[in-house]
């Protein structure tokens, strides 16, 4: 169970995690300035749990596998977006991070919504709605069930 | 089944014909990494307990924070220092012979048409230019690669825009690609390849490294020129041989035309905060003045940047209380700003020359912007607090925009 923080459009990285933070990659360091630009209270309310929901183009911006893994070190579970950006899209899956692309569920998802989330679908406990998880193709849904890309290939050689 | 050029280039590697949409498994000739993104890779691959395959294929320049700026940065170059000896990597590009990646794997020879390239950086996409497929991926991406020597992509639909005409006086490959990411939007490429024909003869080889290295602030995967005289000039001068050349089939399908036409481009410039922001110079009402004005990065750093720049500054001071920071992107692109005079016309303007670096674009160092603070900069993106202090505004632009602007201390376009 975990709480929404919801934003915008062109939520970029270099808001999720500035630059200027990226000359260590500890886990304590993401995690005290995760989402520190576009929401200075985000490092003291995020709970393990919870979920982020963005509108179009989440992620848009640097390559820096820094800011999913920022996300996670907060505790933060799923993105859920409008689009997102191809790289930091690849970096989530790759590093473990659920993301759903769904403009319905970005839609209706408002902030501070309470959401549940089981193997078949995730139910938003504040407004009774229930959408069912999403699959993707063969070999990215293999990545995302291994938990990332390393474990696959720990697992595949 | 007909393809693009991007489509052709990525079924070579794949070992299979493709079409856009496919999920497939490509060889890659070359990973790129830094010193930002390449420790997080090197962790992943020590967690694995596997072993570097590629040592030869790939190339770690140390850039972003390079000459390091704290403890913290310098620690991460050792790491990479360290794995690249260790692990017989030779293409290891520190302090003193580093450039900024993106402008120095085309001046090395690195990036070839036909080559699948990956890079642990958004602006990969730069090597486009010279006719490959090249694409920012992240560091697990790189740590799989190394270990692999291969990679997972979706193949892309492209985008072809048809060029015509020439570029006027004082526009340049820069006003092209703001240009063309106003009319696609920040996200209007998202998974496509940009793919530029027509007349591009007009467009020199540092304009094209431009227009591809900001495909992605479109949301491009990579973008694609064809092989003509002007890269066969390039690429003999670098010392480039032996390259495959891809064109795309007669009938290819694009999910969408673009047409531009060069003669009637004007500067522009891309307001805060998003790079599609984009305004004619022309149209510009008010005063916007200015603290600093920076003129580099792997967007607009080349020598033909720099010339730019001189010719606009020569004579001339920068205007008082605003700083000038002019970084070159390369070191062979330093010496010939050395030779060719440039440099003491950059330093009687007032400037700051630096040695090559990423700092201030990425709001790493060498030049941040205070509280409500106002920059001029040839780099690629004006998001919120990119150089500096989140009350900070970015206004991206050519180098002749960004020199004239330093000279007048509030945004402007040189004018005959």
């Amino acid at each position: 169970m975990g709480r929404v923080f919801k934003y915008g459009d062109n939520v970029d990285t270099d808001v999720i995690i500035p630059a200027r933070y990226l000359n260590d990659a500890s886990n304590e360091n993401l995690k005290a300035h995760a989402m520190e630009d576009i929401d200075a209270s985000f490092h003291t309310l995020v709970k393990e749990g919870d979920i982020v929901v963005g509108g179009y183009n989440f992620g848009c911006g640097s390559s820096r596998e820094h800011a999913p893994l920022a996300l996670k070190a907060s505790g933060v579970k799923i993105v859920i977006a409008k689009s997102f950006a191809r790289i930091f899209f690849r970096n989530a899956i790759n590093t473990g991070l659920l993301v759903i692309e769904d403009a319905r569920m970005a839609d209706e998802i408002s902030q501070n919504d309470t959401l549940t989330i089981d193997s078949a679908k995730i139910t938003d406990v504040t407004t009774g709605k229930e959408y069912p998880l999403p699959t993707l193709d063969g070999y990215v849904q293999k990545i995302i069930e291994a938990g990332g890309l390393m474990n696959l290939i720990k697992e595949e050689n | 089944m007909s393809m693009t050029a991007t489509q052709k280039i990525i079924a070579k590697h794949a070992g299979h014909d493709v079409k856009a949409g496919d999920l497939v498994t490509v060889d890659v000739d070359l990973v790129l990494g830094n010193d930002i993104t390449s420790p997080v890779a090197i962790e992943e691959v020590k967690k694995s307990g596997k072993e570097i395959t590629i040592p030869d294929k790939v190339v770690l320049v140390m850039d972003h924070f390079v000459p390091c700026k704290d403890i913290k940065s310098a620690q991460q170059c050792k790491t990479c220092r360290e794995f690249a000896k260790a692990n017989g990597i030779k293409n290891f590009f520190d302090a003193g012979d580093m450039g900024i990646e993106h402008a120095l794997l085309p001046e090395k020879g690195f990036a070839k048409p036909g080559m699948l390239i990956i890079g642990a950086d958004s602006h990969t996409c730069t090597y486009g230019a010279l006719s490959c497929f090249s694409t920012g991926i992240g560091s697990t991406d790189m740590a799989a690669a190394m270990i692999t020597g291969k990679m997972w992509l979706r193949v892309p639909e492209a985008i072809k825009i048809n060029i015509k005409g020439k570029l006027q006086k004082y526009v340049t490959g820069k006003d092209v690609i703001l240009t063309i990411i106003k009319m696609l939007g920040t996200d209007g490429a998202t998974y496509k390849s940009l793919e530029f024909f027509g007349d591009i003869s007009s467009l020199s080889m540092d304009d094209r490294l431009c227009i591809a290295n900001m495909a992605i602030e479109c949301g491009a995967k990579n973008a694609f020129f064809p092989v003509d005289s002007l890269t066969k000039e390039y690429l003999e001068d670098v010392g480039a041989k032996d390259y495959l050349i891809f064109e795309p089939d007669k009938n290819a399908v694009y999910a969408k035309e673009l047409d531009i036409n060069l003669s009637s481009l004007t500067p522009v410039a891309a307001f805060p905060h998003l790079p599609s922001n984009v305004k004619s110079m022309e149209d510009l009402k008010e005063k916007i003045y200015l603290d600093q004005v920076v003129i580099g990065s792997c967007t607009n750093g080349r020598i033909s940047d720099m010339r730019a720049a001189a010719s606009i500054l020569k004579g001339h001071k920068k205007k008082d209380g605003l700083r000038l920071i002019i970084i070159p992107a390369t070191q062979k692109i330093y010496r010939q700003c050395i030779k060719e005079g440039l440099v003491d016309i950059f330093l009687d303007a007032g400037a700051v020359v630096s040695t090559p670096t990423c700092g201030p674009c990425l709001g790493g160092y060498m030049g941040i912007l205070a509280d409500g603070e106002k920059a001029c900069s040839t780099t690629n993106r004006n998001f919120v607090g990119r150089m500096g202090a989140k009350t900070s505004e970015i206004y991206l632009t050519s180098a002749y925009v960004a020199a004239q602007s330093a000279i007048n201390g509030y945004l402007s376009a040189p004018e005959d």
